[in-house]
């Protein structure tokens, strides 16, 4: 029963992944940030014949490399997680979580594995051209493995393209486009992928005040800190809309979400958007919500009781409604069962009747007490305002940088500089914010309204999450201090000397 | 043919392993994490939870544990 389930042992594994999420978030985004960057200095190299933007991608290409080769393959213990800490859930989703992460792993090995050989190895090697394009391989290859892991998340999120099948007791794939293309994967890897150029740019942006603050590489920094500028400008921008676009998503699938990143508690029409505290923009929630000025949002206990109408104009069921046909779901899963034992057709087809009839409300039925619906309000509400403070933040950024770049006053201001480098830790605290109220927003799912998490989790020992979750702690703190002392070993060296 | 593209592409990746400055530090580094991750993550502290049980085992282990973990009643 619910009861023999170790709450505290729920609550170990979910920090563990958190944390290892988290860690494996750090690399991911520069990564895929400054693929593009180096591939845009190198392509100014090839049209060019300039020696200059060759000498700047190479520096920034090492910079990639460390990054890399101390992330490369921390995602994986994400998956040794599904398998033991989460193995209700591992079976549940079936081949609709393996196909993707079967194809990013296949596509992240073959295209990141040899395409990162040509670029390191094949300077002098192959021709201009080919190196050319096995860099830009290379970053369409982590960005492949992206969309892939985001689709993954994304149906999570926003389950589509499925069917339960009672006897595998498996949701199984019956449209593999729906899933690939579901509208919540698009925003989600356009707005991840997006946000990670930003991070990017910041990054080299930083790096190249580091520079023009010790006097040194004067042009190397400004000509990286205005390609930097244009891709987190371009991105920043993006970011932002697509960032609505995903509010928006939300609000219609995971309203509970939006909700409890605004800790609005009783909604209405015309509701205005909290700045922080008092400070609020009027309408302006409920045009983010519904793209209607005078649109209905409803709030965390208006969700619990139902009772307003959806934007498909039924009426919302009452959560303790949904957990009653959740819990006649799974009493129909079990009947099921029993007659297929029993060799009887027709309680089978009638309990396989009332499975799908049921089956959207599923998870509900592990549910004990509706207030476990609402997610850690706090955090979401403030990992919101982080993500998108710092958004709008790095937009007057990157735009600040291109009018003093076009001014040809970049390397002048030394408070530029600090502030330059003080956004660096920034660009991943916003990163990372941005995961937070993705992940903690949709508690307690680990797939939206099919399985919350205590019935996905597996059954084991707490002392053993708990020793994992210290090995984790050490190992990744351990990497995490390599690769910024290798990071900073390699800038401290600076470009290789001009030929 | 095949075996010069081959002794090619060996060499390519040779020369390339041995002109590493940088870059064996962190050949180390991804070897040895790697070595952590599946020698001794991987085996000693996260087994597959459902190893060992065949396809129809999983399934009436995991039905089982999905039935029985279902909240007990609700008014």
């Amino acid at each position: 029963m619910l009861e023999s389930i170790d709450t505290s042992m729920i609550d170990w594994s979910r920090a563990q992944f958190a944390l290892t999420a988290m860690y494996h978030w750090l690399f991911v985004p520069l990564t895929l940030g400054l693929a593009v960057i180096m591939g845009l200095m190198e392509t100014l190299y090839v049209i060019s014949g300039n020696e200059y933007w060759k000498r700047t991608a190479k520096f920034w290409m090492k910079l990639f490399g460390i990054n890399f080769a101390v992330g490369v393959a921390t995602g994986l213990i994400l998956e040794f997680q599904f398998g033991t800490n989460w193995s209700n859930y591992s079976w549940f989703v079936g081949d609709i979580f393996g196909a993707p992460l079967a194809i990013e792993g296949i596509v992240a090995f073959f295209m990141e594995a040899t395409f990162v050989a040509v670029m390191f190895f094949g300077w002098n090697k192959v021709s201009k051209k080919f190196h050319l394009a096995s860099t830009w391989l290379t970053g369409l290859g982590a960005t492949f493995s992206a969309w892939w892991i985001l689709v993954a998340n994304s149906w999570m999120q926003y389950p589509v393209g499925m069917a339960f099948n009672p006897d595998t007791v498996r949701n199984e794939m019956v449209d593999f486009w729906a899933v690939a293309f579901s509208p919540v994967a698009v925003t989600k890897f356009f707005h991840t992928v997006l946000s990670s150029w930003m991070l990017g740019a910041v990054f080299v942006i930083g790096v190249s005040a580091w520079f023009l603050l010790r006097k040194r590489e004067k042009e190397f920094a400004v000509g990286s800190m205005k390609i930097a500028a244009m891709v987190g400008l371009f991105a920043s921008l993006v970011t932002a809309f697509t960032g609505d676009k995903s509010a928006y998503q939300v609000a219609q699938c995971q309203p509970m979400k939006l909700a409890a990143m605004e800790a609005l508690y009783d909604g209405g029409t015309n509701e205005a958007l909290t700045v922080v505290g008092d400070i609020k923009i009027p309408k302006m929630l409920s045009y983010l919500a519904t793209h209607d000025f005078e649109g209905y949002v409803p709030g965390i206990n208006n969700i619990l009781l139902g009772g307003y109408i959806l934007p498909d104009g039924t009426e919302a069921l009452p959560a303790l409604e949904k957990m009653k046909n959740g819990k006649k779901a799974i009493a129909a899963l079990a009947d099921y069962r029993e007659a297929k034992q029993a060799g009887n057709q027709a309680e089978m087809n009638a309990a396989r009747e009332t499975i799908e009839e049921n089956m959207p409300y599923f998870g509900y039925g592990y549910i004990d007490d509706p207030n476990s619906l609402v997610p850690n309000v706090w955090l979401s509400f403030w990992a919101f305002r982080v993500m998108v403070g710092l958004g709008m933040y790095f937009i007057v950024f990157f735009a600040l940088i291109l009018f003093l770049a076009r001014k040809r006053k970049l390397s002048e201001f030394n408070w530029l500089h600090y502030i330059a480098l003080i956004s660096i830790p920034l660009a991943y605290l916003a990163s990372q914010a941005g995961w937070i109220v993705a992940e903690v927003g949709r508690q307690p799912w680990t797939i939206q309204d099919l399985l919350p998490v205590n019935a996905a989790i597996s059954r084991l020992e707490t002392g053993s999450v708990v020793t994992t979750f210290f090995i984790f702690l050490i190992l990744f703190t351990v990497l995490l201090i390599a690769e910024i002392g290798i990071m900073l070993k390699a800038i401290q060296k600076g470009p290789e000397e001009k030929a | 043919m095949i075996k010069t593209q081959i002794l090619r592409i060996w060499k390519f990746y040779w020369d390339g392993f041995r002109s590493m400055t940088i870059g064996r530090t962190l050949w180390a580094l991804i070897l040895i994490k790697l070595f952590i991750m599946f020698a001794i993550l991987k085996l000693f502290f996260f087994p597959d939870f459902l190893s060992g049980k065949t396809s129809e085992e999983k399934q009436e282990y995991v039905g089982h544990e999905l039935i029985n973990r279902s909240a007990k009643s609700i008014n």
